[in-house]
């Protein structure tokens, strides 16, 4: 089987140091897979790559066989789509124009009633038909996350790349938005990649954890594999028990280790 | 919630597009389909009232004329049809009166139109196409033509020349520049401030060094006046416009993308630098030529998208063509006043469009909708 997705010798640095190095990492098909890993280890400048947001030195992202930097902005946006971390800061559109740009990817210059019908039935599918026409800015943190995956949606891409989508959320809304994109995921065969915090929420919707530390991933597999005391250790420097609770491992912190060169970053 | 999610995913299959499941439309699309008919009812009214004001108002002025005299001149104008004309009117009605009613919307068109963008690309609402120093630019040109001499073009046109020629090197600078750090809005708005700043100076000093004469033309220039348009001037506006104004509707989608940030843009295709650069280049220059005509009449730029985004929110789609509408209204009028309302003596109309369009534009930002458009 080919995987999803491919990132080879993938290499990026802001101004000073590189940030990821020679970076390698492959998702298969169909997958919720969870990037976790400590403030400023490297999740968002990884996913902002993927999606050609930022220019990486050099290195490969395949899309199943085809090369997102070989091909134009436009082609490569009809492949993968984004989900910011931050709401946007944005001038005020409407819910239904923000998710109609979406289609921008598939767009001659105008929208035809397909790219509206496409709308209606994301806004739809994330029961949020009734905010069509009301204010972006002026919906809640949860309204507007949900805004932001239909935007996505609307793209039809195979991938989504979701940045801390949880991140400010109450805990009904942060299972609210897990559990549309584990059913998304199910039902229309996509493959979710998302960076958390939540070492918990992650391991309960996500097929496949990913713990980076520093640009670099230390540990790559199912959530029991991932969530070891060990890991925890060398990663986040705590100390940590892992209780099984339901079908999937659930992270206690006990408290920090605060060994010589494990400061946090 | 999470059995609607179920019962509207139907395995993959998406539903019919363009349809609901049950065939007819929610309340919700319905509502949808009166907003964007209520947009374009919007632009259509704003053309009518326009075409209507410019009918009126060019019957204004010293040799008194009716609506329907003009229209008869227009016609027999165009197509020669022996209709009886009275020769001084037609010549006042094309020579001198369709020219600046023609310009005026023209310039408030492009005024608007580049304003909006701008303030699209550079994520502010205080851009306007003279925050860039263009205006600066075309000033510092005029102060070199009439204080040392120095021109570009001979003959008639030397003033607009070094107008012309300035602001557009001005705002080539303030764009190459910003080009050099990543071309992000903030440092096209740093270094056009900054631009502006140096060519302010460089104004002050040459006003300061002027003699009396040349001091006159140069202060009546930054006052702006739209009395000095021709056929031969507006036969270029015209060009410029038709090459720019297309250009720049036809970005409006990458616009309305831009707004949301760059980095979304570019996650949705759109290469967010490049449209920035372009569209800047493409409307400096359209400011630059109107500029060069008409002097310093800034406030229609800020303005204009102002008022067009209380009035229909922020798709560029409809935006742009409402910020152009706007902008030719407001500065009809404020022509309008200015031709009129001293008897005999013109005032530069951009001294009555600030007296006008400033409290206009507060009451608006005061007592609108209290929506913030800008978030
Ligand atoms: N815009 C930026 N300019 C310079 N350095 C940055 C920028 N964004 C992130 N970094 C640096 O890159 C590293 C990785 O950051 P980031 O990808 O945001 O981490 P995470 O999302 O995992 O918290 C950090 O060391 C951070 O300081
Ligand atoms: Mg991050």
């Amino acid at each position: 089987m080919i995987n999803k997705l491919t990132v080879k010798n993938l290499t990026f640095g802001y101004a000073g140091d590189d940030v990821l190095h020679d970076f390698f990492m492959a998702i298969g098909d169909g997958q919720i897979v969870s990037i976790v890993g400590p403030n400023g280890s490297g999740k968002s400048t990884l996913i902002k790559c993927i999606d050609r947001i930022l220019e990486p030195r050099s290195g490969d992202v395949l899309v199943e066989r085809q090369d997102l930097f070989k091909m134009n902005r436009k082609d490569a946006a009809r492949l993968v789509a984004y989900v910011p971390q931050n709401s946007l800061r944005v001038f005020t559109h409407t819910v239904f124009d923000v998710v109609l740009m979406g289609r921008r990817p598939h767009l001659g210059w105008k929208a035809n009633e397909q790219d509206e019908g496409k709308v209606w039935e994301v806004l739809g599918l994330l029961g949020i038909e009734n905010l069509a026409l009301a204010f972006f800015s002026e919906l809640s943190g949860g309204q507007q996350q949900k805004v932001l995956i239909a935007r996505a949606l609307a793209q039809d891409t195979g991938l989504l790349l979701l940045d801390e989508p949880t991140s400010n959320l109450d805990i009904w809304h942060q299972i609210d938005v897990m559990e549309i994109l584990r059913t998304l995921v199910r039902k229309q065969r996509l493959t979710a990649i998302i960076a958390i915090h939540d070492l918990n929420m992650a391991a309960r919707y996500s097929d496949r954890m990913l713990m980076m530390k520093k640009g670099k991933i230390l540990a790559n597999g199912i959530p029991d594999d991932v969530l070891t005391p060990e890991n925890l250790g060398t990663v986040y420097g705590i100390k940590a028990m892992v209780k099984r609770i339901g079908d999937s491992p659930f992270v206690i912190p006990l408290s920090r280790v605060l060994a010589k060169g494990r400061g946090r970053m | 919630m999470r059995q609607a999610l179920l019962r509207a995913t139907p395995g993959l299959s998406w539903q019919a597009p363009g349809r609901t499941r049950t065939g007819k439309m929610t309340p919700m699309r319905q509502a949808h389909a009166h907003s964007v008919q209520g947009k374009f009812f919007f632009l259509g009214a704003l053309l009518l009232l326009l075409i209507i004001a410019a009918s009126f108002i060019i019957t204004l002025g010293q040799v008194p004329m009716t609506v329907r005299q003009v229209y008869l001149t227009l016609f027999d104008r165009l197509i020669p049809s022996g209709l009886d004309i009275n020769p001084i009117l037609a010549h006042v009605i094309w020579d001198i009166r369709m020219p600046l009613i023609t310009g005026t919307v023209i310039c408030g068109v492009g005024l608007g139109v580049c304003g909006c963008v701008m303030q699209a690309v550079l994520k502010n609402p205080m851009a306007s196409p003279f925050t860039l120093g263009i205006s600066s630019g075309a000033h510092f040109g005029v102060s070199l033509a009439v204080v040392f001499g120095i021109s570009f073009l001979d003959g008639p046109y030397f003033l607009v020349g070094n107008a012309f020629v300035c602001a557009a090197l001005c705002s080539g600078f303030i764009i190459g520049l910003s080009a050099l750090r990543g071309a992000t809005s903030e440092t096209l708005i740093l270094a056009g401030i900054a631009v502006n700043y140096l060519f302010q100076a460089a104004n002050q000093l040459f006003t300061y060094i002027a003699d009396d004469e040349q001091r006159t033309v140069m202060s009546y220039w930054g006052m702006g006046s739209l009395s000095d348009l021709n056929w031969n001037s507006l036969w270029f506006l015209g060009a410029i416009c038709l090459v720019c104004l297309p250009f720049l509707y036809g970005k409006a989608w990458d616009l309305n993308l831009m707004t949301t940030g760059d980095d979304c843009a570019r996650s949705m295709g759109v290469d967010a630098h490049a449209v920035r650069m372009a569209v800047m280049v493409v409307a400096s220059l359209l400011v630059a030529a109107i500029v060069a005509f008409t002097g310093v009449i800034g406030f229609v730029g800020l303005v204009a998208p102002h008022i067009a985004r209380i009035i229909i929110g922020n798709d560029h789609r409809f935006l742009i063509p409402a910020s152009g509408g706007i902008g030719s209204a407001l500065l009809l009028i404020a022509n309008a006043v200015s031709m009129n309302i001293l008897g005999g003596v013109v005032i530069p109309v951009g001294i009555i469009m600030s007296m006008l369009g400033i409290p206009l534009f507060l009451y608006l930002i005061i007592r609108g909708k209290r929506r913030e458009f800008w978030a």
